[in-house]
């Protein structure tokens, strides 16, 4: 049973508050992932519970056993970084064999624990080899492997997928979630990108300046994003924010701006209400616009000029111009729009999004 | 190569080449030249008619055969071999410590440590030989190789260090934080990983410190009195001139020989010796 | 490759593998200051006892008036008014200085040049550089003996040389003239000096990337212009360095004078160095031979002090 819990983290750098009452709960066997931009405080996070960094304040405990204290060779874990960390002067075998063998394992055992884990990575051929004969591909497996032998409580993943060119990057990330749920064994993830987050995790906890901004899984993050900064980081392309003001008419209330006016769902109405007469900000997807039919409702639509269109093949992507707020719609690859081309595009009511001017807090 | 017409590559380049390498390398040309020449050949003064510098005609090992036989030359050998040797281990032991720790643990007065140690660099032995000889009698040390054995890491160390805070600080942190996840204390990691991979700058600290140690004079002059103390240098100085005379079949025999030792690990380590200089240049 | 091996599912999760047991010193040493502190403890020690120490006795001596076996009274600044109007230490520190001082502009000068032939490729490099490096390998002791043999007023052959080419009629006293004696240690010092300088400077002209060359060829700089503005200013810092060492090691320098001249004739080539040993090693003088290598400490400092500000200064540029 390998829970991580996390209370009241904090971290200082001389004068920088690099990591906020961080609060965290990781369930036994759960693959978390911390995502956020640079400088968020994901890997200082992550160190902490590694034991690299010092905690300032606060606790972490693995397993209810509180770890603040311990060194990193005391704390059952094991770490698989950015750029792989493969010690270059030892074989894949003794790369994978160290951990082992600092825990005075006897020579039987290690042989029997490497075989396995280069049975699962699949790279029983390269042991005798030296990391610099390895690709980007097989130092992972490696690191991987020197991970999987030593069977940890958890699993710390600083960005492993980084240093990776793209395609490998995706066969990667699809092994990695095979491998987890392989093992079981609790992992704790950091990146900074979201598709990785939102594929792989179980639970996703974005994170900036410091602070936890939302804890959830992928889906919820998604649909329900806590703030603007949430909806924003997550989902590629990201999502498309208008500053908009509430005005009430006649029982129903209004988003307006100069460039469109649209009518606000009742389901949204009951907490938009007090927010009648000031400025919100209007967020929707890219994938929730799609271009007006006949038969639409006009008060959920506005019109837009098209800037520049760009054809994914399996989407298209419409850069448009409603005055002076610029969006992105994502619509289906049979539509026919052109450049400088005016049209309509409608807003799905199921997805809208309203968040605070002032505390950035979804509505 | 030099573009342009044949004439200036010879002039610009090839000339003034050759006349550098001509003029550095002339001394142990002579030096050779020397030992093989017998002593007829040997004082004939260069205004006299058959002055024949260049060569001789009748090469004789005479003069390494007395040098070997009839002095104490290779007793010398055997001590500077000895000292330079136990000097480098010593210097390579604590170089290795104290830049390992400069370079990669934060500590208090970390910096004040650094610069000391090479403020200690700048200090020359002739600043230091004469309280030094008065230390090493106090401490009874006097006359023996330990003198200089436990003198030499003074201006050994600081070098070696350096040059190690070099090689260290290139190392990525990740490497070690690596092997103390993997369960790993600190000094393990230290000395299983760090070690190892820094191995290159180990073997240039070393052989710096072998040529250094092998060419050290003033302390040995003045630690050691007994003939069979002697380190070449000195030996070579004090007791291969009798009186006013130069017996100089030896002495260049003498020169010679003590110098292979330094030329022969220097030829397998060229490459470690440039970047010691180099890195310790630009570090 | 496979991205897995046969079906065998780990269960990983049923082992619990306590943690390894540590001896006590591991986990004395675990603690990040401890372990510091334990590895600079045998630098520290040693530097202490054989520099830091020798040091203070040095100031010790240098305030009495101690000889050997005869132990010494406390004096004050007796031996430094005493060496103060001595007309012989006068002589070392001109000596000191204009050795130092020349020796350093030819070893630069030469150096240089040098470098920038060896900054091309040619065939042989790799052996050119090794050879040229013998010099300063070699025993400082072994290879002045070899070129005192080539002073040799009776024997030289540098006389038969420059005989033979026409550029003198009678022979050079390389040793017994005081003003050749001092050309000659200056020659000495020159030859030993220059690989170190060659190679050195080498290095650091090959971390000036070719394209600043180019790209000022293209602007219409030549040769000259080239190096004046672009090669000169970027090899400075490394310059600087080697400068800073090379100054203080040879203010300091003492075989190569010991070997050749041993200091004469008549004091035309004593320095700080052999002055100090001449007094108080050769005349047991203790006192006064501390007095004179101390009295070396505060040029040097200046020196060093001088040298780290421009090269502070040029590492801002």
């Amino acid at each position: 049973m390998a829970r991580v819990a996390m209370r009241d983290l904090n971290k200082m750098y001389d004068e920088v508050h690099a990591v906020i009452d961080v609060n965290l709960e990781i369930r036994d066997q759960e693959f978390v992932v911390l995502v956020g931009p640079s400088g968020c405080g994901k890997t200082t996070t992550l160190r902490m519970v590694a034991g690299l960094e010092s905690i300032t304040g606060g606790q972490i405990s693995i397993d209810e056993k509180v770890v603040n204290a311990l060194p990193p060779m005391d704390r059952d874990i094991a770490m698989v970084f950015q750029n792989y960390a493969l010690y270059p002067h030892m074989t894949v075998y003794d790369n994978m064999a160290f951990g082992l063998k600092m825990r005075k394992f006897d020579k039987a055992e290690i042989g029997r624990r490497v075989k396995e884990a280069a049975d699962i990575l699949g790279i029983q051929e390269l042991l005798k080899r030296k990391p610099r004969q390895l690709s980007g591909g097989q130092r992972q497996r490696v690191a991987l492997g020197r991970a999987i032998v030593r069977h940890p409580q958890v699993f710390l993943f600083d960005e492993p997928l980084s240093n990776l060119d793209a395609k490998l990057r995706v066969q990667m990330r699809v092994e990695l979630k095979k491998l987890h749920e392989r093992l079981g064994t609790t992992a704790i993830y950091v990146t900074h990108d979201q598709v990785e987050a939102m594929t792989l995790g179980d639970r996703v906890v974005v994170m900036r300046d410091g602070r936890v901004q939302q804890v959830g899984d992928p889906m919820e993050l998604y649909n329900e994003p806590a703030n603007r900064f949430v909806a924003g980081f997550i989902g590629s392309p990201a999502m498309n924010f208008a500053s908009v003001r509430v005005a009430a008419e006649n029982g129903t209330l209004w988003a307006e701006s100069e460039d469109m006016r649209i009518k606000v769902p009742p389901r949204v109405a009951q907490r938009l209400a007090r927010y009648t007469g000031k400025e919100t900000t209007l967020g929707v997807r890219p994938e929730d616009l799609r271009i007006a039919r006949d038969g639409d409702d006009r008060d959920l639509g506005f019109d837009v000029a098209i800037e520049v269109v760009e054809r994914l093949g399996s989407e298209i992507l419409l850069d448009v111009a409603a005055g002076a707020t610029t969006m992105v719609a994502s619509v289906e690859p049979t539509v026919t729009a052109k450049v400088h081309e005016t049209t309509r595009l409608v807003i799905n009511p199921e997805r809208m999004h309203f968040f605070d001017n002032e505390t950035e807090a979804a509505i | 190569m030099i573009e342009g017409a044949r004439w200036r590559r010879w002039v610009f380049f090839y000339v003034p080449v050759t006349a550098f390498v001509v003029a550095l390398l002339f001394p142990f040309y002579w030096m050779v030249i020397t030992t093989l020449r017998p002593d007829r050949e040997l004082y004939r003064p260069w205004s006299a008619a058959n002055y024949a510098p260049f060569w001789t005609a009748n090469p004789t090992l005479e003069h390494i055969r007395a040098l070997l036989t009839e002095t104490l030359f290779s007793t010398w050998m055997l001590n500077t071999m000895l000292i330079s040797l136990a000097a480098t281990a010593i210097s390579l032991f604590c170089g290795l410590l104290a830049g390992y720790a400069l370079s990669r643990l934060k500590f208090p007065y970390a910096g004040l440590l650094g610069t000391a140690i090479f403020i200690t660099y700048l200090v020359p032995q002739t600043l230091l030989f004469i309280p030094l000889a008065d230390i090493i009698r106090n401490f009874k040390l006097g006359d023996s190789p330990w003198a200089l054995i436990l003198t030499y890491p003074t201006f050994l160390i600081p070098f070696c260090t350096w040059l190690l805070m070099g090689y260290f600080k290139s190392i990525p942190k990740e490497l070690e934080e690596c092997a103390r996840i993997d369960g790993a204390p600190r000094w393990k990691a230290m000395v299983y990983i760090i070690f190892p991979v820094a191995i290159p700058g180990i073997l240039s600290a070393g052989i710096f410190a072998f040529t250094l140690s092998w060419n050290e004079f003033i302390y040995a002059l003045v630690f050691l009195s007994s003939p069979e103390q002697k380190t070449v240098p000195v030996g070579v100085t004090s007791e291969l001139v009798r009186g006013d005379v130069f017996y100089w079949g030896e002495l260049m025999a003498g020169a010679l020989l003590g110098s292979i030792p330094v030329a022969f690990v220097y030829s397998f380590f060229v490459e470690y010796y440039v970047s010691g200089i180099t890195g310790s240049v630009k570090g | 490759m496979a991205p897995y091996g046969s079906a065998a599912t780990v269960a990983l999760r049923q082992e619990y593998v306590p943690a390894a047991r540590r001896g006590p010193i591991t986990r004395l040493l675990e603690d990040e200051r401890r372990l510091a502190f334990c590895l600079m403890l045998p630098t520290m020690v040693l530097l202490a006892l054989f520099i830091a120490y020798p040091f203070v006795n040095g100031i010790l001596l240098a305030v009495t008036d101690t000889r050997v076996g005869v132990p010494g009274h406390f004096v004050g600044l007796d031996n430094f008014t005493k060496i103060w109007s001595d007309d012989i230490f006068h002589v070392a520190v001109w000596n000191t200085c204009l050795y130092t001082f020349v020796t350093t502009v030819f070893k630069l000068a030469l150096g240089l040049w040098l470098a920038l032939l060896l900054n091309r490729h040619f065939r042989g490099k790799a052996f050119m550089r090794a050879f040229i490096l013998l010099p300063f390998i070699i025993p400082t002791v072994l290879s002045t003996f070899a070129w005192k043999w080539m002073f040799d007023p009776t024997f030289s052959v540098l006389n038969w040389l420059l005989f033979h080419v026409g550029i003198i009629k009678t022979r050079i006293n390389w040793l017994g003239d005081p003003t050749m004696a001092m050309v000659s240690v200056i020659i000495v010092n020159v030859w030993r000096g220059v690989p170190f300088y060659a190679i050195s400077l080498l290095a650091g002209l090959q971390t000036i990337s070719p394209e600043l060359h180019e790209a000022a060829a293209i602007d219409g700089a030549r040769a000259w212009n080239r190096f004046r503005h672009v090669t000169w200013p970027l090899l400075l810092p490394v310059t600087l360095v080697i400068v800073l060492f090379s100054v203080i090691q040879t203010f300091a320098d003492f075989q190569l004078v010991y070997v050749l001249t041993g200091g004469g004739p008549a004091n035309a080539t004593q320095l700080f160095a052999t002055y100090a040993y001449q007094l108080g090693i050769g005349t047991g003088l203790l006192s006064q031979g501390a007095a004179i290598s101390l009295a070396i400490f505060p040029i040097l400092l200046l020196v060093v002090i001088v040298q780290l500000i421009y090269i502070r200064r040029t590492e801002t540029l």
